[in-house]
Parts: structure tokens; sequence; C-alpha cells
């Protein structure tokens, strides 16, 4: 059985404290609150506010692209949907499937065999033991690995990695796709094949988020845009309106 | 919020898991214990990760080398045979008497002692995948409890041959570790995530952790018996470290069960879990920030 796709975001904040320095210090903490400074600290503590009232909804069958300069909050919004950060401010309801495309080489070990790591991802997403040689097979026959299946990742070339890595975040057909960047990279005659499998996954999902800086993809892939800037929502609307505000932005800042 | 399963075993491609995530700020105490409670369930439903995660951590520890864990057997068995020569001499007991107590003292303490210090690194060196999906935290505390169970399961080779060695095998009154064991587990997660958790938060409590179970070792009945303290042997129970190791040392030895030493086990569990608990329910859903 499954629910209908869905995402609410309503009014959310995420900020970070920063623990630099003192603030990772227990002895630091003490002593400010023995002679009874924490009160004021934690006023005057330093966060970097990473989103600041972010709000959107999105329904099945929507495809929203994610723009905006380097620390606009992208990745964050991205790890807030897949829940690794709770909000500190307003409301986040996901509902559906999710797979979260944030690091390739999650919970990989190098020094264990491909094998081994495919079946340790099948475990992280919680895969029933029964579906794990599928997975696997899946997985071998699109990275290409061939006997290098049954080596320790670290005999294997950087381009490998990587086709382990894209081949095991895509081989899970969510409801909500959630992508960064990252898997945009790679050789170019893995990318063209790697094209193929993304877009059946995309397909796939009823809700795709992806955050990116290539503008190509977006307009491709993408029916509406959100275009952060400092944790803020500067634009949100279609595709094409918030693409030519954004580009000519940055032609006139150039 | 929770994960639901979905079944699987039809759909060609496997699909992900299907998740309610629902958050809001400023949550009221009871929807915070709630979340952290389905953390604990969710935890305990992928405990086949968690052990996974634990065994590979013995393993990769000591790849390539002949013996694997059975390093630890060795070395513990070392330990125990040098420290038990020199101390029999200077307590001046006999070894058929010393040997097979410091043998099970040791083993159980360095279990003590090895959690203690890798709980507080059970967050952070998982640090990698807390950022990248949302997994439930107990998992990590539940894959520290599994590789040092593992480590005690290949050090209670050097307890049986001691035992057998000097014939101290226990009768079957030894069953009555069955429930110490118990507490031990329940304990040993509570002090994981705890750890775990402060750790993340405050980087230099690690050093003072470790000196404090080197001190603990000194003052806790582990190479010395509690009989050698003659009449101050009544404030031991006030020792927590004292109290849990003897719930399992006790019954091994063929003590007598001792209504002090586990009043004083079950308030100090008690104390840990609940303050655990609190610090949990808190922290929780920081923890992402923190590692």
């Amino acid at each position: 059985m499954q629910t209908e796709a869905r995402i609410d975001v309503e009014a959310v904040s995420v900020s970070f404290p920063l623990y630099h320095g003192s603030a990772r210090s227990l002895k630091k903490t003490v002593a400010a609150a023995a002679t009874g400074r924490l009160g004021q600290d934690r006023q005057h503590r330093v966060v970097v506010r990473a989103l600041a009232d972010v709000g959107f909804s999105l329904r099945s069958g929507d495809r929203l692209g994610l723009i905006g300069s380097n620390g606009a909050g992208k990745t964050t919004l991205l790890r807030t949907l897949a829940g690794i950060y709770e909000p500190v401010m307003g409301r986040v309801s996901v509902h559906g499937s999710i797979n979260a495309l944030l690091d390739p080489t999650l919970g990989m070990n190098i020094d264990m065999n491909g094998r081994e790591n495919i079946e340790l991802r099948g475990l992280y997403n919680g895969l029933p033991r029964s579906v794990l040689p599928r997975l696997a097979q899946d997985v071998a026959e699109f990275a290409e690995l061939g006997d290098f299946l049954d080596l320790p990742i670290k005999t294997y070339s950087a381009g490998m990695v990587v086709r382990l890595g894209f081949a095991l975040a895509t081989a899970i057909r969510p409801q909500i796709l959630l992508m960064d960047e990252w898997f945009l990279a790679g050789d170019a005659t893995f990318m063209e094949k790697a094209r193929h499998r993304l877009e059946a996954v995309v397909r796939g999902a009823d809700i795709l988020v992806l955050s990116t800086h290539a503008l190509e993809i977006v307009r491709t892939w993408c029916t509406r845009v959100i275009w952060l800037e400092q944790g803020r929502i500067k634009a949100d609307g279609p595709t094409d309106e918030i693409l030519s505000a954004y580009i000519a932005q940055a032609n006139s800042a150039a | 919020m929770g994960y639901r399963r979905v079944d699987m075993t039809s759909a060609a491609p496997p699909l992900a898991r299907t998740v309610v995530l629902e958050f809001q700020a400023d949550l009221s105490t009871a929807a915070r214990s709630r979340l952290a409670r389905n953390d604990v369930l969710e935890g305990l439903r992928l405990w086949r990760l968690a052990w996974t995660l634990g065994w590979l951590d013995i393993r990769l520890r000591y790849r390539g080398s002949m013996l694997g864990p059975f390093w630890l057997t060795i070395s513990t068995g070392v330990m125990v045979l040098a420290l038990g020569a020199l101390y029999a001499r200077l307590f001046r007991m006999e070894a058929r008497e010393y040997l097979p107590f410091l043998a099970l003292s040791q083993v159980l303490w360095a279990y003590m002692s090895t959690l203690v210090s890798e709980a507080c690194t059970t967050f952070t060196l998982a640090e990698g995948v807390i950022r990248s999906v949302r997994m439930p935290m107990f998992v990590f505390a539940l894959r520290t409890l599994v590789r040092d169970l593992l480590v005690l399961a290949h050090n209670v080779v050097v307890i049986l041959v001691v035992f057998a060695i000097y014939d101290a095998w226990p009768g079957w009154g030894a069953l009555m570790v069955i429930p110490g064991l118990a507490l031990w587990i329940c304990d040993s997660l509570a002090l994981t995530v705890l750890l775990g958790g402060l750790c993340a938060r405050f980087r230099d409590i690690i050093p003072i952790v470790n000196s404090l179970m080197q001190i603990g070792f000194f003052v806790t009945p582990v190479i010395w018996k509690p009989a050698q303290l003659g009449e101050y042997a009544v404030y031991l129970p006030l020792n927590p470290l004292y109290d849990l190791l003897e719930v399992v040392r006790g019954p091994i030895l063929g003590e007598p069960l001792s209504a002090l030493v586990w009043l004083g086990a079950l308030v100090f569990s008690g104390l840990l879990c609940t303050a655990t608990w609190a610090f949990f329910i808190r922290a929780r859903g920081r923890l992402a920030f923190w590692v």
C-alpha cells in the first residue's frame, strides 16, 4: 500500500550553531554557567542561518529545481526534506518513500568488495534479504564492474567508484527523489548511459527535487524552480520565468 | 513519523522505504518522546544492519591478520597470565584461587571499559551516514553494542581455558548470570546513547571519560578481591561499577546473590536510563547538527 506522495513545507528555518573553538568545550560551557554567563551566551550564540522562512508545497507530478549560488541553502533544504535536519522553526511534512541522492559513497567501505558494499547499502535502505541478490545483479550489470565485483573497492579506479555509487543510488525507485548535483559529474560516455538510467528513475518518481547549477538540466526536467538566496526564497515559479530572471541577474552582475 | 515498510517482493527494482515525516519546531515533550521512542523501535527493526556493521568493524580491524579477532583472546590471555602470576604473589594467594577470579574479572572489566570508551565515538564515527540519509540514531548504539559483545565473546575463551585448568566450574547457580547480562545490555545501550551524544556535542569529554575509567579500574575490585578490603567492604556497593560488575561476576564465581549489590545495580541503572532518556528526547533531533 502506497500513500500519495506529498511535501509540505511551512515557514521553515534551519540554523547551524557554530561550535568552533570554545563552544565545543565542556569546560568553557561549565565555566560560563558557573559565572552566570550562560544565559547571555545563549542569546548571543553565533548561528548560521542556512534556511529562513522557506515555504512551499509539492504534489504528485511536481518537478522542482533548486537554483542559487553556493551556500544559498540548496543542500540544506534537500537534507531537511530528507529528514536529516529537523527544523528549528516551522513545519515540514513529507509523505511517501524517499531516496536522497546526496552522497555518492554513502556507507561505502573501501576495504570491502563490491558485492559486500552492495549488500550493505541494501541493509542501510532497510531492504529485505530477498531482494539483495537482484539489487547486486542490477548494480553490477550497470556499473560494468565485471571481476572487480569481488575485489575491495580501494583497488577500483575513480571512475569505477563513481559508477558503483551511481548505480547503487539509482537502483532504488522512490516516490520522492531528492538529488544533489554530484551525480552530474562523470566521464562523457558514462554520462550518456547514466542519463538514461537517471531519467528512468526520475520518470518513475512522483516528486523530484533537484539542486543544481546546471541550468540546462533544470530546463529539461523541472516544471517549477525555486531560486534560493542566503537561505531565503528569492523567487518561485515556472521554470522559464525564473531561469530568465536568474540568468538576467547573473549577466548584470558580470 | 516513522518508516513503514513496503512489500517489495513483486516490484522489479527495489523500492525505497515509505516514510512519513512530520516535523514541527517547538515540539511538546510528549511529541519529542514519541519521536525518540520511534527512533528506538526503528533502530531495533534495523538490527540486521547494526549486526552487520558491528561485525564488519571487528573484521576490518583485524583484516589481513591470520588469527583475526583471536589476537584479542591471546592478548587477554597473556595479560591474565602475567597479572595473575604477579598479583597472586603480591596478595599471597593460591594461583588456583586467584587466577579464575582474575580471568573472569579482567575479561568483564575489559568489556566495560571498551564499551565506555567506544560509546564516545558512536555518533561521530557515523558522521557521513548521519548527514546523508535519515537513520534512526539507535542503530549506531546497537552497532557499538554488537561490536563490543563480539569482542567479549572472543575473550570468554580465556575464562573457559582458565576455568578448565583449575577445574573451577560453577554450578547451575551460574544461570543467575542471565538477569545480570540483561541489565548489562540495557545499560550499555543507554550509556552508548548518552556518551555518544554528549561527546558529539562536547569534544573534550572523551579524555575525561577515559581518565575516570582509569580511576574506576583501581577503586573497583577487578584485580583485588572485595574481601581484602576488610570492614570497609560494606561501602563497595556505593560504587556503581562494583555493583554492575558483581551482578555478572558473582553468579559465575558461585557466590550467593547479594540484595545490596542488586539494589545498587538497579538504582544506578535506573538513574542512567532516566538521564539518557531525558537527554535523548532533547538531543535526538540535534545530533545531525553536532556530528
